[in-house]
C-alpha cells in the first residue's frame, strides 16, 4: 500500500488539493452537495432495497421500480463520486489514514458485492417473481444486506470527521 | 428563551451527552441515516408530483407507500436531534443562526409536508397532475434542502 501512500501524499501537495484544503468557502459548499446527494442516492436506493423487501410499492412490479428509479440513483451516484473525491483530495493523507474512512470503503466494497451477488443471482430469475405477492428470500437477503451495508458507509462516513484513532499511516 | 436553553444545555440529557466521548458523534450518524431515510420518502413524492417517477401509478398510491417510511423517519429526526441539541444547547445551538434557520426551514417543511402537499397528494388527481402539484413538489424540494444545508452549516458556522 506504499504507492497508494506516496499517490495520497502527491495529491495533497497538488495545489488543486490545497485550493479546496485553504478556501473558506469550498468545503463546505462541496460538503453540503455531498450530504444532499446523499438524499437522493442512499434515500431512493433505500426505497429499492424496501421494494425487494416488500415493504414498499409492494403492487408495483419490481422490475418497474427498478426501471424508475435507476436513473435517480445513478445520478445520485454520479453526484456522491465527484464529490467524495473532492473532499478526498482536500486532504488525502489524512483520509487515508483515517480508521472510519477505511471502514467506509470497504463498506462501500461490500455492498457492491451485494449488488453483483444480485444481479448474477436472484435477479437472473426475477420474470418469475417481478410480481409475485412476497419477494424470494435471497432478493430479501440482498435488500436487508443492502440496507445494513449502505447505513455502515453512512455512519462510518460521518465519523471520518473525527480524529479519534491514531493514524494508520 | 436563553434560559430555557441553559437549562437544557444542563440537565441530565444535556450533560449526559455533553460528557460521553462517544455518545455525540453516534447520535449524529443516526441522524445522518435518518436524513437519507427522509431524503428518499420525501424525493419519491416530489419526483411523481412532477411526473418525473412512476408515471404508471397515481400521485396518491406513490404518498400512501412512503407515508410511514415519512413519519418513521420524522420521528427518528427529532429523537435523535433533541439529544444533540441537549448537548450544548445554549452555549453552541441558542447562539448559532445556522441552527436557527435550520429549526425555522424545518418547522416550515414539517407543515408544508403534513398540511399542504399530503391534501394535494391525496386528493383530487387532476390537481396533483396540474401545475399545482408540481409547484408544491419545487416548494418541498426547497424546503427540505434548507433544512440539510442548514444542519450541515451548524458546524462552519
Amino acid at each position: 500500500m506504499a504507492f497508494f501512500l506516496h499517490f495520497c501524499e502527491w495529491l495533497g501537495n497538488t495545489s488543486f488539493s490545497a485550493g479546496i484544503r485553504e478556501s473558506t468557502w469550498w468545503y463546505p459548499i462541496i460538503e453540503s452537495v455531498h450530504v444532499l446527494g446523499l438524499c437522493l442516492f442512499v434515500g431512493l436506493l433505500l426505497l429499492w432495497d424496501l421494494r425487494l423487501l416488500g415493504m414498499t410499492l409492494r403492487r408495483v412490479a419490481v422490475s418497474e421500480v427498478w426501471a424508475r428509479l435507476i436513473p435517480w440513483i445513478a445520478a445520485g451516484a454520479v453526484i456522491m463520486v465527484v464529490s467524495g473525491i473532492l473532499l478526498f483530495t482536500s486532504d488525502p493523507v489524512r483520509f487515508y489514514g483515517n480508521v472510519f474512512f477505511r471502514i467506509k470503503a470497504f463498506g462501500l466494497f461490500l455492498a457492491l458485492l451485494n449488488a453483483l451477488a444480485f444481479h448474477f443471482g436472484i435477479e437472473r430469475q426475477l420474470l418469475d417473481w417481478d410480481t409475485a405477492p412476497a419477494t424470494p428470500r435471497a432478493a430479501k437477503v440482498a435488500g436487508a444486506l443492502s440496507i445494513a451495508l449502505w447505513a455502515i458507509v453512512v455512519m462510518t462516513g460521518r465519523l471520518v470527521a473525527y480524529n479519534w484513532f491514531a493514524p494508520l499511516v | 428563551m436563553p434560559a430555557v436553553f441553559q437549562w437544557i444545555e444542563h440537565s441530565w440529557l444535556g450533560t449526559s451527552v455533553n460528557n460521553s466521548l462517544w455518545a455525540f458523534a453516534a447520535i449524529e450518524s443516526l441522524h445522518l441515516l435518518a436524513l437519507a431515510v427522509i431524503g428518499g420518502a420525501v424525493l419519491v413524492v416530489d419526483l411523481r408530483l412532477l411526473g418525473w417517477v412512476f408515471p404508471r401509478q397515481t400521485v396518491a398510491e406513490v404518498a400512501r407507500d412512503a407515508r410511514p417510511w415519512l413519519i418513521g423517519s420524522v420521528i427518528a429526526m427529532i429523537l435523535t436531534g433533541v439529544p444533540l441539541m441537549a448537548s450544548l444547547a445554549y452555549s453552541k445551538y441558542y447562539i448559532n443562526a445556522a441552527f436557527w434557520l435550520k429549526m425555522y426551514f424545518f418547522a416550515a417543511a414539517l407543515f408544508f409536508t403534513f398540511a399542504i402537499r399530503q391534501r394535494v397528494a391525496l386528493g383530487d388527481a387532476a390537481r396533483a397532475n396540474s401545475i399545482i402539484g408540481k409547484a408544491v413538489a419545487v416548494v418541498s424540494v426547497l424546503l427540505w434542502s434548507g433544512v440539510g444545508i442548514m444542519g450541515r452549516g451548524i458546524g462552519f458556522y
